[in-house]
């Protein structure tokens, strides 16, 4: 394992922030993995630090294909991290709306730009992300609709689902799509939670990427017996959102199928405790997202499903 | 008449209300909006609401009021009543979540409504200040695709500095552009900084809005404004000064002054050691029209915005 020095950044009164790559075998530039680019993206954290330790384990055990070279950012943004925050740490700004970056731009723009300075060239890129929203997703694979996106490959991760959205005008300075406009294969890694770690859904993540290395013949292993992704797209969701504010509290958890008109949860009066709505799913399908924290708002999204009929 | 464009109940016991006062002299008359507050840490426009208000009620009492004006003086309320920038709880930026939806989260929801109410108005001006970080001398911005339609309007603004730039796809998803896009005309204000307000700033601007008000017909007023003529840029001639290293920084100048090329714009010190790390340098002959406020700064944080002019003489403007 080769560990380089991508970048640091001095500040006024705290140590250097320095970034690291920690880049396994040699060859041919075969995979980067993005760990967290946000302060409170903890379980993306963990699962590159567990990738870290597999790949380092490979290694020693001689295990990793010739001429294949694969490296892990694990965190990208350790100021952050250490105050609780989930953008930078000055100006607030999200490294994860700034590629490809520039040199010469604000700081963000310029860490951005240093980063993707490392790991363009890759055949794939994997970022592991976060929503925007907090909330628990079954853990997927995702990836932007850029015109370079793959449909084949993405399934080789062997999750539930690889789901490809469109893309929205504010995505167009995220990795993933950088990444596809500069001829990587990108994919977007959702495990589960954010800010903490949820062992099931990181295990699963870490699986499904080692999965992928082995299907695509860079380290030694044997298949799992899970198959392919489903393919989804954005017609084959469908979003539950809330019709009142109120306390939350949900009655059925990501990865459950459900039937049309069973109850996913109720919203809950704050002050009187009764019930004010019960949410209800629309249709059949797999619950792909729900809403996590204690309170909801009106037009909030507090369920998504993938349609089954 | 006061109204709620949009209305979002919250988790407890309180609603988040976009309200908006309706001045109408005459409904068959040009209806002009002013917006302002989608960044909840940016309050110059608070002080442009309460001084527009008090003008119009003036006007319409004496009839001199011939078409309609509305203004929403807080897009985000509630960040602008704490201190925060983005849609707290969401983290959101309002201005990065237009046109909406009406099926959407709380800001694409909100949003939706804010841009269905806007839409098909004569003229919307949107005011910024900057964030917390910067000072500006009151400008207006447009992208090079709406320059032709919007120019001459932006030049009665009473305005010190015209800015167009170059179209850039994340700035699809401002209230400005989309509005643009939907044919209503949008002009986007920027002016003071972040947290404060610039009564200077303010009266400036108060005196431009009204000018535009009379020349499209909305007002009838006597008064001849004595409207400034501002520097324009069509971008090539803009200079970005960012900082070379983290550290605090002091500016050596002040704020809309003429420059020339190798002038001291200021120091990154690092004040443990009380020591200057770098002196910052004008790169060109010009006028200072962006400025840093808040001293702490990184590798990379903008210090200055230098407008490439060798008209301008060394000195106020």
């Amino acid at each position: 394992m080769k560990k380089e020095l991508i970048f640091e950044l001095s500040s006024a009164h705290r140590e250097k922030q320095e970034v690291f790559g920690y880049t396994f075998g040699t060859g041919s530039k075969a995979l980067a993995i993005v760990g967290s680019m946000r302060g409170t993206e903890l379980q993306q954290l963990y699962i590159a630090s567990q990738l870290v330790k597999f790949l380092t384990q490979m290694e020693r055990e001689g295990k990793l294909v010739e001429g294949v070279q694969i490296t892990i950012i694990p965190v990208v943004n350790s100021y952050s991290m250490n105050i609780g925050k989930r953008y930078f740490t000055l100006d607030n700004t999200d490294i994860n709306r700034m590629f490809p970056g520039y040199l010469e731009g604000e700081t963000t723009q310029r860490i951005a730009g240093k980063l993707f300075d490392f790991v363009k060239g890759y055949q794939v890129g994997i970022s592991l992300t976060s929503f925007y929203m907090t909330g628990e997703f079954t853990p997927h694979v995702r990836t932007l609709q850029t015109g370079y996106e793959d449909r084949e490959l993405g399934k080789k991760f062997g999750l539930s689902y690889y789901y490809i959205r469109e893309t929205h005008p504010q995505e167009t300075a995220t990795l993933n799509y950088n990444w596809q406009i500069w001829g990587t294969k990108a994919f977007s890694l959702y495990a589960g939670g954010t800010d903490t770690i949820d062992n099931v859904s990181a295990q699963i993540a870490i699986d499904s990427v080692i999965q992928f290395m082995v299907n695509m013949g860079w380290i030694e292993g044997e298949l799992s017996e899970s198959g392919e992704s489903s393919l989804i797209f954005d017609d084959d969701l469908q979003v539950v959102m809330s019709e009142r504010a109120g306390i939350f509290y949900k009655t059925r958890e990501i990865s459950t199928y459900v039937k049309s008109g069973e109850i996913l949860g109720e919203i809950i009066d704050p002050i009187c405790g009764e019930s004010l709505t019960k949410i209800l799913a629309p249709s059949d399908g797999e619950i792909f997202y729900t809403h996590s924290e204690a309170l909801i708002f009106e037009n909030k999204i507090a369920f998504i499903l993938v349609k089954r009929s | 008449m006061i109204e709620s464009v949009v209305s979002v109940t919250l988790p407890v016991t309180e609603s988040l209300k976009i309200k908006r006062k309706r001045y109408i002299g005459c409904e068959q008359g040009k209806r002009v909006a002013i917006v302002t507050g989608s960044h909840g840490d940016e309050l110059e426009g608070q002080y442009l609401c309460f001084r527009l208000a008090q003008e119009l009620e003036s006007f319409k009492e004496q009839g001199k009021l011939k078409g309609s004006v509305d203004i929403y003086p807080a897009l985000n309320p509630l960040g602008v009543d704490s201190i925060t920038r983005n849609i707290p709880y969401f983290d959101v930026d309002m201005n990065r979540t237009f046109p909406g939806r009406e099926n959407g989260s709380l800001p694409e929801f909100v949003a939706k409504g804010v841009l269905d109410s806007l839409t098909g108005a004569d003229l919307v001006i949107d005011i910024h200040s900057s964030n917390i970080f910067l000072r500006e001398i009151p400008q207006v911005r447009m992208d090079e695709e709406n320059a032709d339609k919007l120019i001459h309007l932006a030049r009665e603004l009473n305005v010190d500095f015209l800015w167009v730039y170059p179209a850039i796809t994340v700035l699809n998803s401002t209230l400005a552009h989309s509005l643009n896009s939907l044919n209503t005309k949008t002009l986007v204000v920027e002016m003071g900084v972040g947290m404060r307000i610039t009564q200077q700033y303010g009266e400036q601007l108060l005196e431009g809005i009204l000018n535009v008000l009379t020349k499209i017909g909305v007002l009838e007023c006597e008064k001849q404004f004595d409207i400034r003529k501002p520097l324009i840029s069509y971008g090539e001639e803009v200079h970005f000064i960012n900082s070379p290293c983290s550290g605090i920084f002091i500016p050596k100048i002040q704020h809309w002054i003429g420059i020339k090329k190798g002038d001291l714009l200021g120091h990154i010190v690092d004040v443990l050691d009380g020591k200057i790390v770098h002196s910052v340098h004008s790169p060109c002959d010009g006028v200072v029209f962006t400025l840093r406020e808040y001293p702490v700064v990184y590798e990379g944080s903008l210090l200055a915005r230098i407008y490439e002019n060798s008209e301008c003489r060394r000195g106020s403007m």
